[in-house]
């Protein structure tokens, strides 16, 4: 998810907030594939296909119709909310008991419940970032790029920049309806309101990764990310470990992101106005 | 001599109909030929920058017509004209992607107005290519090529800009005050590098300069923007004996105003 969130937010230099709409989606879309008996390994790609879509809605709305990118984000988030509530037949929660998920799959060889979460989990994260930088290599991958670096130049070169914007629109938030389709496996179940705070949880975990080590290439920046997304739940597991009750869990996540969000102006006054 | 560039009766006007209703352009007809490398100067106002962003495509023509090479390109969209036209900008920070290393740029240029498709992005081949064109700089690029472009100079990042502008032949290329915002030792090698450039390929090229020096003399033709139209329009001998008095005194007889020196004469 980190890394869906990464891709418009530095890559194409634009908040994305349908984030929060295509979690929850990704979760609902795959918990309804595999309770109908559809395989797994399908069930969660249906969630890429589903995020692809929102991203789509987004990016016509900013490029084609010129509606600024945060309230695009929000409108398409918005909407979506009836959409996976419509998914889940008008149900806040669906339950997964007893079905077959992607993590089962790996438990039937023989792992243990945790392993063949950890295990499945690395493999499709270390997949979805393979695939991706082998993508911002290629031709329309460097275009990409350049569109979200420096819009006015890559026009001038030739580069399509709406259908490019569009494009990163739909990979982002398929990567985050991918992780919503996943997050739902594990917890066994997919819940509509999984989506609040979505993007702070990505936020934070770009911000974390770019504190930590700067100035990467894009395969190991993703790479990091990763690593940003696990700290940030380390440093939320000691946040709660001092007894916080469960309703104020997103306020301490908030002050948690504006700490990470802060530090480095203190040590390094340039820090994040040089990476723009 | 082939046309390459046609403007027909181009006008522009900002803000039509309101009181503050500004006509920019008020009726512009050029035509360039193959190889013609013109200078265009004129002071604050005089609708420089209009006539090349008209040209660019990033304003959209509101009346008259531009035809490039015998296709009427007036409604035709920035990144469709980008086939053809190449551009280079004022700002260093403009002509280049930042967070893009130097290969990564000149690829970028190479693909203008091409398909792109799921091919490297950089390829092998072409990686000898940049080195040698690069070499040609002169500024010690050439083993600099996974260097992102945000850390080179604006001195190296225009060089570099104008390399990709000339990476895959224009049939025009455009240069927007390409060496101002440079101090003056980079901005006389970015201008002879900007001529030989032009020179070797035979390039048509339209230069808008703040600089009166070098708008004499660079180029084989000097065009003088006053008030939205085209004051003076100078080729062949002419523009080769012309001196900054003579060119003065020239505009001072045509628009018959004394001209105002301090707009003129910023640089």
């Amino acid at each position: 998810m980190a890394i869906g969130v990464y891709l418009t937010f530095r890559i194409l230099d634009l908040a994305d907030m349908t984030a929060e709409g295509s979690f929850p989606l990704g979760g609902a879309i795959t918990t309804m594939c595999l309770i109908q008996g559809i395989n797994p390994i399908l069930a969660t790609l249906s969630a890429f296909g589903g995020g692809l879509i929102a991203g789509f809605v987004t990016g016509f709305l900013n490029t084609k119709l010129k509606i600024p990118s945060l309230l695009a984000g929000i409108i398409t988030m918005t909407g979506l909310y009836s959409i996976t509530s419509r998914v889940m037949n008008n149900a806040a929660n669906v339950s997964l008991l007893g079905k077959q998920t992607i993590f089962t799959i790996a438990q039937n060889w023989g792992l243990s419940r945790n392993n063949a979460v950890i295990i499945m989990g690395l493999f499709i994260a270390l997949l979805a970032i393979g695939l991706l930088v082998v993508f911002f290599k290629t031709e329309i991958g460097l275009a990409m790029r350049a569109t979200g670096d420096n819009s006015e130049m890559s026009a001038a070169n030739g580069i399509n920049t709406q259908a490019m914007k569009i494009l990163g629109y739909m990979i982002s938030n398929a990567c985050i309806a991918l992780s919503g389709g996943l997050l739902a496996q594990n917890n066994g179940f997919a819940d509509l309101n999984s989506g609040v705070g979505t993007i702070v949880i990505g936020l934070a975990a770009i911000i974390i990764a770019e504190v930590l080590i700067r100035h990467l290439s894009i395969g190991a920046r993703l790479l990091t990310l990763v690593l940003g997304a696990i700290i940030y739940r380390l440093i939320l597991a000691l946040v709660f470990q001092m007894n916080v009750e469960p309703s104020d869990a997103k306020l301490a996540s908030a002050l948690v992101l504006v700490v990470c969000l802060i530090l480095p102006n203190f040590h390094l006054p340039h820090n994040l106005k040089g990476r723009k | 001599m082939p046309k390459v560039l046609s403007i027909n009766n181009l006008h522009q006007t900002f803000e039509q109909g309101t009181v503050n209703e500004n006509r920019v352009l008020r009726g512009i007809d050029l035509e360039l030929e193959t190889g013609d490398f013109v200078t265009i100067i004129g002071s604050n106002g005089a609708g420089k920058s209009t006539l090349l962003n008209s040209i660019a495509g990033t304003i959209p023509v509101q009346e008259g017509q531009i035809i490039l090479n015998d296709t009427d390109i007036s409604k035709l969209p920035v990144t469709k004209r980008a086939k053809k036209i190449s551009r280079v900008f004022q700002d260093p920070k403009m002509g280049t992607a930042v967070r893009l290393t130097v290969e990564e740029n000149l690829a970028l240029a190479m693909k203008r107005g091409q398909h792109r498709g799921f091919r490297s992005g950089v390829k092998k081949h072409d990686r000898q290519f940049f080195k040698k064109q690069l070499a040609q700089l002169n500024l010690n690029l050439e083993n600099r090529l996974e260097t992102e472009i945000g850390l080179l100079s604006g001195g190296q990042r225009q060089a570099i800009t104008l390399l990709m502008a000339t990476l895959k032949r224009p049939d025009l290329i455009l240069l927007d005050e390409h060496t101002a915002a440079l101090d003056p030792k980079t901005s006389i090698t970015v201008m002879e590098l900007t001529q030989k450039l032009i020179s070797e390929q035979n390039l048509t090229a339209f230069m808008v300069t703040h600089n009166m020096e070098d708008a004499i003399h660079y180029g084989n033709r000097l065009i003088m923007l006053h008030q939205g139209r085209v004051a003076l329009n100078l080729a062949g001998k002419e523009k080769k004996n012309l001196t900054v008095t003579k060119l003065m005194e020239l505009f001072q007889k045509q628009v018959g105003t004394e001209l105002e020196d301090d707009a003129m004469l910023l640089r």
